[in-house]
Order: structure tokens, then C-alpha cells, then sequence
């Protein structure tokens, strides 16, 4: 009975859960912006924290790479799945876009990152293809390509991971629509597959998929371990800079940190405002269009571009994994030579046994925020379906919550207060803050199948005398595995892939395969970032190969159960 | 031969999947006339749709040949082949007003913003929906919805008319009255017009030559 009960209250435990660390951190970030850091002994209020922050030479670059970076590799990846959906969708070529890009999901920003940052330098895979029989480069051109000081290469980075993200968000919001006969009926009215679709089909689709494009937008405007790979260092992007204040033994100038999450968050919640002007007059100037009538045939001819940029996506993600495996075998690997001349083991025997440790705490942390997670999303879920305590549209948006607000902004101050609270960094604050970006991922993952289980059964088994609880244990939890263990995937690869969390929560001194891959970065050992990267992208990858595997093999003898598999 | 060449012509129309063959037609329909096709569900004429349409899937193939105006349409998308169709809810798109669904369709041959607006007007008026230009379809009967989709379909000036059970959502008073409206407008603008249907009233009302297929 009590138990019972107690569900009613997981709802308010998980929203707790979610925007608990996310208000303290703010809390936290605020008080040191204006001078207040009794840890180390400020007491002044005063806006000297800003005015440093003022002074600082690189501000004006370091703005407006993150503001420009950010909206233009939004942009840019919201264009490209766009696109690609009004070419293809519907279409053989299609799914195999869908099957070839949704493994790619899971690999972790960090590898994703490492991988392309391994084919497009000056010594990497693209040039050494081209060299020196078209290129006549004998060596390695010197060429600023990587963290190239406007930026490109960190959107190149950013699109290639974000495309991937957007075009599964937009599929799932697509079947809530019906698309394809929308689209007919704009053919038949003789518009063209790519206009047709535009015109009808993306307002309906984007509708859903808005939440998502925000996350995308913040994520890449504050994104920290993938500027450290790919981004300028003249000066770094604002959210990098403020991670190497923090880092600083100098106390004081946590304060200038602290002044500059306040200010990336100011910028994030520009670059959202900018993005709402920009919907707003896009949605106008379309509907101007529109009731021209104009067919838009000509527009089906960016099928071949968008097929093309998809193609180039996913080939650059494999390839770079595939770089980070060959360098990790890689013996001597002289320029030009496509491939490594001889394939050896050092390189593991040296980095192996240090790989243990990190390995094992990565596989702790992951297990602990993901199970956290999956816990309270199904007490959520069960609480909805027996209680009627249903998230509404408020509930859904402080689900994304934690994702709308850059981590930079409110991860600083987490540590600050944690110092000030004198309470020990270590492994349960880590967790903790893992939950935060864990949970609205496993609960967008289980949500749907879980309120799509047929409520009857519960009906049948309640009838035959079998508790509330008896039904969620014995019937529903099992009916729905396969969809649970790709929620707990979901959930270890989030946590696997998290950077900030886990260096600031952890006060530097918890080491996971992705805090240790990214400090490898300045160092440019490409066999240990090899081994790192692609150590961290296994440890993503296999979660969701035994949520595929699992459920096949229990109900290898069950039909009714095989079409979630 | 001049009339023979106009209007909407199955040419010895086989639709087969593997080596099961669904159905086959054989039919001339004339500027104006009606065919209805009738059959259960399940019997192929969903797959009849699509071949004219020119979305069949891969997995069906066809036989003969599609000629609309003495054009074979074998190889042309659905937005080339200037067949209209009429679904059986009436596919507003939820996003424009009426006003807007109807300047969707509308040909881009009428230019200017005075004129698209004129036409679009003058087509509500038509279909005795003044004034609902402004309206958000979903607060139009299931009545005027069907009425707004017909013009919709006219307005982007059709070849020929395709009507997939158009009437079968519709409540039995408003089914005759709308029936009718569809059939007279076709008759006046001489489109040929192929009805799918699986209600023997509808093929009755239409008048024109029936063929049964899926029949054993």
C-alpha cells in the first residue's frame, strides 16, 4: 500500500531530479558573478567580476565565434535533414539513409570529433588520398584547417553529429503525421516531391521537432569538448574559456568565470530570441510565396545535394572511427601513405592497462545515471497510467529543461557551491549531475512505447486478481524489454558521452574515458586518442547492440513479441 | 477518333504482384464521363489509384497502358500528370486558412495578388462558402471541407478528376447534395473522372459505365 503511494510522489521526485541541480548551479553561478565567494574569502558585491570580463582582450572573437558557430551549424543541420526528408522520404533510398545513420547517434561528441578532426587535417586522411598525385603536397601542407579561427571545422564537426540527432527527432515526429498523403495531395495539385513537402509537411513536422532544434542550437553554441577538439584557440570559444578559468588554481578568477557563464547564457537566450525572429519571418515570407501557386519543380533538384551531404555524413563519422581504430594499430605511418606501414600492438600494450581505470568508472557512472534514470522515468510513466499524473505541456518542457540551458552556464556554479558547502567532489555528485542530462533522454525514448502498451492486458490481468504491481512486473515491464534496454542504452550513452559534467562535478579528479580522451586533445598522440576515442565509442555502441541482441534471444520463441525487437 | 483521343484511356490495364494478377481494365473514360470501379476492400483498387496516380510501388507491376489525351503517362510523376484527386477526408492542409488551401491549388498561370485573390474569392462563392477565406478548416463541417477540397482540385485546373471514395465520410444527408455538386462540376469543366467506390449508390448517381473487380 505504501509503495503504492509512494509512486505518486515520483513525478515530483524526477522534476526534482532534473531542475534541482540545474537552479543551484544557476544560484551558484550568480552569487561568485557578483563577487560573492565566501570559499574564497570575496564577500564584495560589485560587478568587478564583469568589468575584468570587459577588459578581456579575446571577449569580442570568443562571442562571436560561439554566437556565429552555433546558429550557422543549427542552420546548416536543420537545412540539410529538412531537405533530405522532402527529397527522400518515403523512398527505398531512404531507409537505408535511416539504417545507416542511426548507429551514428550513439557515438560520442568527443570520437565523432577526434574522427573528423583525423581525416580533414593537414596530415589526415583527405589529404593523404589526394597526395601528392593531385595535391603535389610532398608533406603535410601548412595549413591552419583545424581549428581554423572562424570556426569551420567546429561546425563541420557540430553538423555531423547534429544531422543525425535532428533527422531520428524529425522521423519519430513524422509518424505523428501524415506525410504521405500530404504530400500526394500536393502533387497531384502538380507541386514538385521537394516543394510539395516543404509546403506541407515541414510546418506540421517542425511544430514537433522545435524543442529538439532548441537543444541543438544551445548545444552548439556552449558545446566544450568539441571546440577543445575542433574549435580556435585564439581565443577559444566562450564556453571553453570559461571552463579554463575554473580550471585555474587562482581563485579569483572563478569570479571571471562565473561573470562569463552568465554571459553565455545571456547569449544562448539571444540565440534562441534570434532563432524565434528568424521562425517568425521565415513562416511569413513563405506563406507569401506560397499563395503564389508557383509549382517549385525546379527545387526537386537538390535531391542529388542533400542525398550528397547525408552520404558525406555518414561516410565521414565511419571513417573517422575507422581512423581512430587504425591509428590505434598504427606502427610507423608515414605521409603520404594511405595506411599505417605496419599494423602493431604497442600502443595498446602501453595505453591498455591505463585504460582499466577510467574504463571502470565510465562503466560505473553510466550504469548508476542510467539506471537512476530508467527507475524514475517508468515510476513517472506508472504513476501517469494508475494516477492519472500526467506530464502536460509544462512537464514536457522542464524535461528539456536541463538541455535549454547550456552547461557551461550552470555546471560552474554546481562546483562553486559544492566548494562552498565544503562537500566532497567524488563519484554520487557525478552521477547526480549525469541524471540531469541522462533522464530526458530515457524518458523520450520510453514514453512512447510505454503509453502505447494495449491497456487491456492490464484490464485481463487485474480481472484475474493480480495486483497493480503484479501487472507492472509480471506483464507490462517484460512485454515492453525491448524498448526498456534501448531507454537504458540510450541512457549509458548519453552518460558515456558527457565531458563537462564529469570534470566539473568531479573537481577534476574523476576520470572517465571521455574527461581523459579530451585532455589528450592539446597533447596530439594520435595513437592514445585513437585507442581513447574509440574505447569511448565502443562503450556506447555495444549497450545498443545487446538491446538489439537481448530481446531476439528471450523471445526467440514468442511471434507476438518480435516486431519491437 | 478526335473524341476517342480526348479523355482518360486504360489501354489493356494489367496490375499484377508476382505472379498474382490483381485486376484488369480495359476502359475509355470521355471528357465528361464517369467510370466507376467498384470492389471490397483489399481487392486492388487502392493499387488502380496508384498506377494512375504514378505512385505504384516497386513491388506491384503494370501492364498496358495510361494515355490521358492521347498521352502515354508511363514514366511522369504524380505533380506531371495533372490528374486530380480527391481523397476521402479532404487532405486540407491544417496549417493555411481556406483561403490559403485554395491559392495552394490554384494554377500559377493566374498571376498577380489581385487576380489569385479575385479567383480564389469568386471559387468560394461558387462552392456557397463567401467570406470563409479567413477560416481555419478545421472549424468547417465535414460538408464544406469536402466542398473546399473539390475546389481546391479544380482550381489547379486538372486533366482529369480521380475520386477516392470522396463521399464515404460524409453523413447520408449531405452525401447526395455532394455527390452531386463533384459530378455536375466535373461534367461542366469535361473532365474525365474515374469514381472508386465500394457503395453501389455512388455509381448509380454517376451514371456512367461500372466495372466490378476482386469478384470471384
Amino acid at each position: 500500500m505504501s509503495a503504492r503511494r509512494g509512486l505518486r510522489f515520483v513525478p515530483a521526485l524526477t522534476l526534482l531530479a532534473l531542475v534541482g541541480p540545474v537552479a543551484a548551479g544557476l544560484i551558484g553561478t550568480l552569487l561568485p558573478a557578483f563577487g560573492y565567494l565566501p570559499a574564497a574569502g570575496l564577500t564584495d558585491w560589485g560587478l568587478a567580476a564583469f568589468a575584468e570580463l570587459g577588459a578581456w582582450p579575446g571577449l569580442p572573437a570568443s562571442v562571436r565565434l560561439s554566437l556565429t558557430t552555433g546558429l550557422i551549424a543549427t542552420a546548416l543541420s536543420l537545412a540539410i535533414v529538412t531537405l533530405a526528408l522532402a527529397g527522400w522520404q518515403g523512398t527505398p533510398a531512404f531507409r537505408w539513409i535511416e539504417r545507416s545513420l542511426s548507429p551514428l547517434l550513439s557515438v560520442p561528441h568527443a570520437a565523432a570529433a577526434f574522427g573528423i578532426a583525423f581525416l580533414i587535417a593537414p596530415s589526415g586522411w583527405v589529404v593523404r588520398l589526394f597526395s601528392p598525385w593531385a595535391t603535389g603536397w610532398e608533406r603535410p601542407p601548412d595549413l591552419l584547417i583545424l581549428q581554423d579561427p572562424a570556426g569551420i571545422s567546429l561546425i563541420v564537426g557540430l553538423v555531423a553529429k547534429e544531422v543525425p540527432f535532428l533527422l531520428l527527432m524529425s522521423l519519430a515526429a513524422l509518424g505523428q503525421t501524415e506525410a504521405s498523403r500530404s504530400l500526394l495531395a500536393a502533387r497531384t495539385l502538380g507541386y514538385g516531391r521537394v516543394a510539395g513537402w516543404l509546403v506541407t509537411v515541414f510546418p506540421q513536422v517542425y511544430r514537433q521537432i522545435r524543442l529538439p532544434v532548441f537543444v541543438v542550437l544551445v548545444f552548439s553554441m556552449s558545446v566544450v569538448d568539441v571546440a577543445i577538439i575542433l574549435g580556435p584557440n585564439t581565443p577559444n570559444t566562450l564556453s571553453v574559456q570559461i571552463v579554463r578559468w575554473m580550471g585555474d588554481p587562482d581563485l579569483a578568477l572563478r569570479l571571471r568565470a562565473a561573470a562569463a557563464a552568465m554571459l553565455q547564457l545571456a547569449l544562448v537566450f539571444g540565440g534562441l530570441l534570434a532563432w524565434r525572429i528568424g521562425e517568425w519571418a521565415f513562416a511569413r515570407i513563405a506563406r507569401r510565396i506560397l499563395v503564389r501557386g508557383r509549382r517549385g519543380c525546379m527545387l526537386d533538384r537538390t535531391r542529388g545535394l542533400s542525398a550528397g551531404a547525408i552520404l558525406l555524413i555518414a561516410v565521414a563519422l565511419f571513417a573517422g572511427i575507422a581512423g581512430l581504430a587504425l591509428w590505434s594499430f598504427a606502427g610507423f605511418w608515414s605521409y603520404p601513405n594511405a595506411l599505417p606501414d605496419m599494423l602493431i600492438l604497442r600502443s595498446w600494450m602501453r595505453h591498455g592497462p591505463e585504460l582499466l581505470g577510467p574504463l571502470g568508472s565510465t562503466a560505473l557512472i553510466a550504469g548508476l545515471a542510467a539506471g537512476i534514470a530508467l527507475v524514475l522515468t517508468i515510476g513517472c510513466l506508472e504513476a501517469e497510467h494508475r494516477h492519472g499524473v500526467r506530464m502536460r505541456r509544462a512537464g514536457a518542457f522542464l524535461l528539456y529543461l536541463p538541455l535549454l540551458i547550456p552547461q557551461t552556464a550552470f555546471l560552474p556554479g554546481l562546483q562553486t557551491l559544492m566548494l562552498s558547502a565544503g562537500l566532497q567532489s567524488g563519484l554520487w555528485p557525478v552521477v547526480l549531475a549525469h541524471v540531469v542530462f541522462v533522464l530526458p533522454y530515457v524518458f523520450l525514448s520510453l514514453a512512447d512505447p510505454f503509453r502505447a502498451w494495449d491497456t487491456r492486458l492490464d484490464i485481463a490481468a487485474r480481472s484475474m486478481g493480480t495486483s497493480a504491481d503484479g501487472v507492472l512486473w509480471r506483464v507490462r515491464l517484460p512485454m515492453l524489454l525491448a524498448p526498456l534496454l534501448t531507454a537504458l542504452a540510450v541512457g549509458l550513452a548519453v552518460s558515456v558521452g558527457q565531458y563537462l559534467p564529469t570534470l566539473l562535478v568531479g573537481g577534476g579528479r574523476v576520470q572517465t574515458l571521455t574527461t581523459e580522451a579530451v585532455a589528450l586533445a592539446s597533447g596530439g598522440d594520435r595513437r592514445a586518442i585513437g585507442i581513447y576515442g574509440l574505447a569511448q565509442t565502443l562503450a556506447a555502441l555495444l549497450p545498443f547492440a545487446a538491446a538489439v541482441l537481448v530481446p531476439r534471444l528471450v523471445w526467440r520463441n514468442r511471434r507476438g513479441m518480435r516486431h519491437d525487437g | 477518333m478526335m473524341d476517342k483521343a480526348r479523355g482518360l484511356t486504360l489501354d489493356h490495364l494489367t496490375l499484377s504482384k508476382g505472379t498474382e494478377t490483381l485486376l484488369s481494365v480495359d476502359a475509355h473514360v470521355a471528357p465528361g464521363d464517369v467510370l466507376s470501379v467498384m470492389g471490397p476492400s483489399g481487392s486492388g483498387k487502392s493499387t488502380l489509384l496508384s498506377a494512375l496516380i504514378g505512385t505504384l510501388a516497386p513491388a506491384f507491376a503494370m501492364q498496358g497502358r495510361i494515355l490521358l489525351d492521347g498521352e502515354d503517362l508511363a514514366g511522369k510523376p504524380p505533380e506531371a500528370r495533372r490528374i486530380g484527386l480527391l481523397f476521402q477526408d479532404a487532405m486540407l492542409f491544417p496549417h493555411l486558412s481556406v483561403g490559403e488551401n485554395l491559392a495552394f491549388g490554384l494554377s500559377p498561370d493566374v498571376r498577380g495578388r489581385v487576380a489569385r485573390r479575385q479567383v480564389v474569392e469568386e471559387g468560394l462563392i461558387e462552392i456557397g462558402l463567401e467570406g470563409f477565406a479567413p477560416r481555419d478548416p478545421a472549424t468547417l463541417s465535414g460538408g464544406q471541407r469536402a466542398r473546399v477540397a473539390l475546389m481546391r482540385t479544380l482550381l489547379a485546373r486538372p486533366r482529369a478528376l480521380l475520386l477516392d471514395e470522396p463521399f464515404s465520410r460524409l453523413d447520408t444527408d449531405r452525401r447526395a447534395s455532394i455527390r452531386s455538386l463533384v459530378l455536375e462540376r466535373a461534367r461542366k469543366e469535361r473532365l474525365p473522372v474515374i469514381l472508386v467506390t465500394h457503395d453501389e449508390a455512388d455509381a448509380q448517381a454517376a451514371g456512367g459505365r461500372v466495372v466490378r473487380i476482386g469478384q470471384e
